[in-house]
């Protein structure tokens, strides 16, 4: 027998177990999924504040003279075009033959100075092919840090009844900026929910405090799962799911990010993107009946086979969706069938998000 | 762990209540505790005569779907129409929500009372 991998703890593991959270293996750690009901926790997002431990991921400082020329050539998206410290963007980094390795966000500190965060599952890969690829900088994964997660509609308010003193340096921040407070913490106005808000990186230490002060203010806990239903409303791809080394950008509905404006940038992948053809594309399914589409279920439409990426029963609209991978004829507007345990099921296809600050998209 | 006494259960974790010549027939609190938070209930095909351990419904939850068996053979008489729209009533109370009645050929065999279902549970729990 194999012997199970142990899985790692955040610094919040015991606040977790504290709140009775159902917890769950996730690329390699102890996360939660739950802390009661993953619906009320959706809701608890799109409605007021909610809080995800994302300690798991990976962020990593790009340090060193050669730093942005290395990134550059890494990133499909041009980190060039942060003309602001603060500013962010989100890439994919490929493989020589234009496959996607990851997504991440990037953050220019100023100077030489840049941030990456990358996900779980694969930061120990990006670092091997980041370190090989381009050893004339320095990548410094930050295993110090806790990160946390806080988003929806009350979140900012939420945050500076949490840390009052925090309040002047993140009130002006916009949307995709960041910035360094002192003590090492570091929030940006991003998330992976479709809804206003911050991620914020802190000393370990200090994370189990502005965890239990954030709930004092009245956000609610939200786990692995409520995460994973408000991204897919989101239209945000989750990678392992929606994309891997297979595909392309353009493939996964996050091509806009890749740049191709300075024709003197060779960006790694670059040039198999080019001759690579289209032959699929990343869109939205709302199908007509109470269903649960679910990754890898089959897809009909007048133009071909496809495949669901990642399907869920959304709670915010009330009915089944699904981010799917189609030939490129297909057309939102048109329909397409799923095939869910035996049955296909009618589904209309939909461009992406689903929902966005809360409210449906159409 | 909430196991009423008057029950009957099996080790697939459905709940058995007798109601007349039938069988009232849901999932337990500690299966719908499991599953999460039910986005779908539903599949069951009524007056179709079924065997005993055959899929009679299927229930999901946002992360997973499962299969609920029937408890003894016979015919299925009835689907409680209102979790079809309302499938979180199953997380609410799960032993008001049965999903589908069952008329048993013979009286059901091998059922288990409420003592002997939280033992298979915690002995699942333990192998976790």
């Amino acid at each position: 027998m194999t012997p199970e991998p142990v899985l790692r703890k955040t610094p919040l593991f015991e606040a977790h177990r504290a709140r009775g959270a159902r917890m769950t293996g996730f690329a390699g750690w102890q996360m939660p999924l739950h802390y009661g009901s993953q619906i009320e926790e959706h809701h608890a997002v799109r409605r007021s504040a909610g809080v995800f431990d994302v300690s798991h991921m990976c962020a990593v400082e790009v340090i060193g003279a050669a730093s942005r020329a290395a990134l550059r050539r890494l990133l499909a998206n041009d980190v060039a075009k942060l003309a602001v410290p603060g500013k962010s963007l989100y890439s994919c980094m490929l493989s020589d033959e234009g496959g996607m390795l990851d997504d991440l966000v990037a953050t220019w500190l100023g100077g030489e100075r840049y941030r990456l965060v990358l996900n779980a599952a694969t930061a120990e890969r990006d670092l091997a092919w980041m370190r090989g690829r381009a050893p004339e900088a320095r990548f410094e994964p930050r295993h110090d840090c806790a990160m946390l997660a806080l988003q929806g509609p009350c979140a900012r308010e939420a945050l500076w009844r949490a840390r009052p003193a925090w309040r002047a340096a993140t009130e002006a921040l916009g949307r995709f900026f960041a910035t360094e407070l002192e003590g090492g913490t570091f929030v940006s106005r991003t998330g992976y929910t479709g809804e206003d808000g911050f991620e914020i990186a802190l000393p370990a230490a200090e994370a189990p405090a502005l965890w239990d002060d954030l709930l004092a203010a009245g956000v609610a806990p939200c786990g692995l799962a409520a995460r994973d239903t408000l991204r897919l409303e989101a239209g945000l791809i989750l990678y392992g799911q929606d994309a891997d080394e297979r595909v392309t950008p353009y493939e996964a509905g996050v091509g806009w990010t890749v740049d191709l404006a300075d024709s003197s940038r060779d960006f790694i992948g670059r040039a198999a993107l080019a001759r690579r053809p289209r032959g699929r594309q990343l869109l939205g399914l709302r199908l007509f009946e109470r269903a649960v589409p679910r990754s890898h279920m089959k897809v009909r439409t007048a133009h071909g086979e496809g495949e669901v990426t990642s399907g869920t029963f959304s709670p915010t609209l009330g009915v089944p969706i699904a981010l799917a991978r189609l030939p490129a004829a297909v057309s939102p507007g048109q329909e397409a069938e799923v095939e869910v345990r035996g049955r296909w099921l009618g589904a209309r296809v939909v461009t992406l998000p689903f929902v966005r600050h809360g409210k449906e998209v159409k | 762990m909430n196991v009423p006494e008057d029950l009957r259960y099996t080790a697939t974790h459905e709940w058995v209540r007798e109601e007349g010549d039938l069988l009232l027939v849901g999932i337990t609190d500690p299966a719908q505790e499991m599953l999460g938070d039910l986005v779908f209930v539903g599949d069951v095909q009524v007056g179709r005569r079924i065997g005993a351990g055959e899929v009679a419904a299927v229930v999901e939850s946002v992360k997973a779907a499962a299969d609920v068996y029937a408890p003894a053979a016979g015919e299925i008489v009835a689907f409680n129409e209102e979790l079809g729209s309302r499938p979180e009533l199953v997380n609410r109370s799960p032993y008001e929500a049965w999903i589908f009645k069952l008329k048993p050929a013979q009286p059901p065999q091998g059922l288990l009372d409420a003592a002997a279902y939280r033992a298979t549970v915690d002995a699942k729990k333990e192998a976790l």
